[in-house]
């Protein structure tokens, strides 16, 4: 192995790409070239590292000296000055604090990285830095010490269960598909991340690409499969491009393609790509849409296992569930369970994000509350404001009030406090917020993406739309609460695939926990939050006016008038309540009533 | 049907390199539409007439995939498509206040091609980008942590010259 004295981490993520990082790279590759350094160091591509909003940036080892900021012009200084005279080139360092992973931080000390231990970390484009890691470890114990009946077993014994949300047992599914009749089977992957704010599968699939690759595999091993795909939503370019030279590298390296690893074991893989829309999550969609069709969800039974991928048995995981399985391999089933809750064993990345201090990725062990998520991972609610609701599971998923903070987060837990685990997004929403909107804003996503194949979901979440709109619109009327529940119950129980029956949960969850703001919504035509713009009115304390008449300047309907140094008055029926006066007062002499 | 404005032979030479590129099978249909619609822009009527015939699919097929995918367009598009992030981590950093703002500078709705044929504004769901809300793409360029005072200035970098 070469030798270098610097290895350099150059950022390539989508955002550093617009700001030049190509560019700089090409421009550091052709210096490091011309001062006679590139034979002792290193460049290496990598995905974000912490700073793109200031971007371009690289980050240089063994000094951990993190660089941003920088222009092609920059980089002969930054050349001379780190690799040639050995000292910082402090005009483009960036302090440690603010050398942060936007997305992804270091871990807290309640967080264990098991699906995220390398991102980040390691050249997602270079398969020996994952090799070196441990790598493909797993799949060479699985493929020459152990039976395919073994690794089901192995995987059966560690309690994986599926991470797109679901929490069916991993290793049961592979045994239904195994035990299917017939030579052609399919291994996919369901990388169709949708769930708005929920970004953990693209940071594994741009940050780990082998890990999914190499649980794969050993899938395909496990069931007895010989062609596998990942379907990868077409929003994220990136990722499909990480996947595509991953795979070439697998097969160069011979894990991929015929006589894996000189067995008798032969499997590829090829990527397909979406067309943008979100119901192509849901597996039987995702398969209409490999095979060419619209993707729309049919019935189950037969389930994928038996009837899957051109009428064949296929296997459905999640990004998240095959990246854990190399580990479970290589360390064993007991490591695994060792961490989690009796029935969710191992760990689960989640997109924290909403008004918390820390958002971004995490990786939790099963178990952990949701206080310990929010609080001591997250860092508490942003700007210290009071806890109001956590969304967990997407938008599908139910919002839980102070009361279940103590709750474990596992799959049981959360079903049974009527929400769900989903893919992991979570939304923390603090005492600012307004509990029917929020509703409504889901509901509004969900109409948009039901594909319309099956009545109850199509008619079923616009009508429920549309109550909401005009509850939040101050058009409530009594029995609209009534009249939502009962629609939510059918919704539920008489759609076709999962976007359908989880679309009702985020109103019939704030129905539950937060039923009195939809009774003062209706009843009082009030928005107790002050957030529906329909029911609340901007005013202006006339103790606190000057008349500088900065509102007055900026109001896009001139619907405030006064004299100057004299306190003014917004007109009610000529404001659109859009805040700006509110923004621009400089003595707080605007409040929304 | 779509609408036909595209040369027929740049038509069926995009088509051509699309079928080539992946193979006349149906498996490869959504490529194929991927590949075509960002070659001409959006899916004329004679690119489906002359994919149905490459690959033996009936056209009402092709029209049903076509016209159920948020990417594929089957109506001609500006010179250059804005996508919006319309999601809820862009919606609460301000996403709201940078919609506005590109409605007033295009002076067109959601979904609607500007007069002289540059602009076409879209929304898309979440690109998993949520750390830099709110996002807007234009083209293939991702422009993150975009303000309402930024829009005019990342417009302006579409100008006449740039191809």
């Amino acid at each position: 192995m070469k030798y270098y004295r610097s290895h350099v981490l150059v950022c390539v993520d989508p955002d550093c790409l617009r700001k030049g990082a190509h560019e700089a790279l090409d421009a550091f590759q052709d210096e490091l070239v011309a001062q006679g350094l590139i034979d002792e160091v290193q460049v290496l591509e990598t995905s974000r590292i912490g700073a793109c909003s200031q971007g371009p940036e690289m980050m240089v080892y063994p000094e951990g000296v993190h660089y941003a900021g920088y222009t092609v012009d920059d980089i002969p200084y930054i050349v001379e000055e780190h690799f040639l005279k050995g000292r910082v080139a402090k005009k483009f360092e960036l302090p440690a604090e603010t050398a942060i992973d936007e997305e992804l931080s270091a871990p807290t000390p309640k967080e264990v990285r098991v699906v995220l231990r390398n991102c980040g970390k390691i050249d997602p484009e270079n398969i020996e830095d994952y090799i070196a890691e441990d790598g493909y470890m797993g799949l060479a114990k699985a493929l020459t010490s152990m039976t395919p009946e073994q690794v089901i077993d192995e995987v059966l014994a560690s309690g994986l269960r599926g991470r797109g949300g679901a929490g069916f047992p991993t290793a049961k599914k592979w045994q239904f598909c195994r035990a299917s009749t017939g030579q052609v089977k399919y291994v996919i992957c369901n990388a169709d991340e949708g769930d708005p704010g929920a970004f953990m599968n693209r940071r594994v699939l741009e940050g780990d690409p082998h890990a999914v690759i190499e649980g794969m595999i050993i899938a395909a091993y496990a069931i007895g499969s010989s062609q596998g795909y990942v379907y990868c939503r077409a929003e994220y370019p990136i990722a499909v491009q990480t996947l595509n030279i991953a795979i070439e590298q697998a097969r160069t390296m011979g894990f991929l393609g015929q006589n894996i690893l000189g067995t008798d074991f032969s499997f590829d893989l090829e990527v397909r790509m979406g067309a943008g829309a979100f119901v192509c999550g849901e597996e039987t969609a995702l398969m209409a849409s490999i095979e060419g069709k619209r993707g729309e969800p049919r019935p189950r039974p037969p389930f994928p296992a038996v009837s899957g991928l051109w009428a064949k048995p296929s296997n459905v995981n999640n990004v998240e569930t095959y990246a854990n399985v190399p580990q479970i391999i290589t360390n064993g089933a007991a490591w695994y369970a060792g961490f989690g809750t009796e029935k969710s064993k191992g760990t689960k990345t989640f997109a924290l994000a909403g008004d918390v201090k820390h958002t971004g990725l995490i990786e939790v062990p099963f178990g952990l509350s949701l206080r310990e998520v929010v609080f001591d991972v997250g860092g508490g609610i942003k700007d210290d404001k009071g806890f109001k609701a956590i969304q967990t599971g997407g938008p599908m998923g139910g919002c839980l009030p102070e009361a279940y903070l103590d709750l474990p987060v596992d799959y049981e837990s959360l079903t049974a406090a009527g929400s769900m685990m989903g893919s992991g997004g979570l939304v923390v929403m603090d005492d600012e917020t307004c509990m029917v909107d929020i509703a409504r804003f889901f509901m509004e996503f969900t109409q948009e993406e039901s594909c319309g194949k099956c009545t109850p979901c199509r008619v079923g979440t616009k009508r429920i739309l549309e109550i909401l709109d005009r509850i939040c619109g101050g058009e409530g009327r009594e029995g609209d609460i009534e009249l939502l529940e009962t629609l939510c119950e059918q919704i539920k129980q008489d759609s076709l695939c999962g976007l359908g029956q989880g679309a009702p949960t985020p109103v019939v969850s704030t129905l539950k926990h937060f039923r009195e703001e939809y009774e003062i919504h209706i009843r009082e035509k009030r928005c107790p939050a002050r957030v529906c713009k329909a029911l609340i009115r901007y005013e202006i304390l006339p103790d606190f006016c000057t008349g500088c008449t900065v509102c007055a300047r900026n109001c896009p309907t001139g619907a405030i008038t006064g004299e100057r140094r004299q306190a003014h008055l917004i007109d009610v029926d000529t404001c659109i309540r859009c805040g700006i006066c509110m923004q621009v007062c400089n003595f707080n002499a605007i409040v929304i009533r | 049907m779509t609408i036909a404005t595209v040369d027929g032979k740049v038509v069926l030479e995009a088509v051509d390199k699309a079928v080539k590129e992946h193979g006349a099978t149906i498996d490869e249909l959504i490529p194929i539409l991927n590949d075509v619609n960002r070659a001409l822009g959006y899916l004329p009527a004679n690119a489906l007439d002359e994919i149905s015939r490459r690959l033996r699919v009936p056209k009402s097929q092709l029209f049903s995939v076509s016209s159920f995918y948020r990417m594929f367009s089957t109506k001609p598009r500006g010179k250059h498509v804005i996508q919006f992030c319309e999601s809820a981590p862009c919606h609460v950093v301000g996403g709201r206040q940078v919609w506005a703002s590109l409605l007033d500078h295009l002076k067109i709705g959601p979904g609607e091609t500007s007069q002289d044929g540059k602009w076409t504004l879209v929304t898309t769901s979440c690109l998993g980008v949520c750390g830099v809300g709110p996002v807007i793409i234009i083209d293939d360029d991702i422009y993150g942590n975009v303000t309402p005072d930024q829009v005019a200035e990342i417009l302006a970098r579409y100008g006449e010259t740039r191809e």
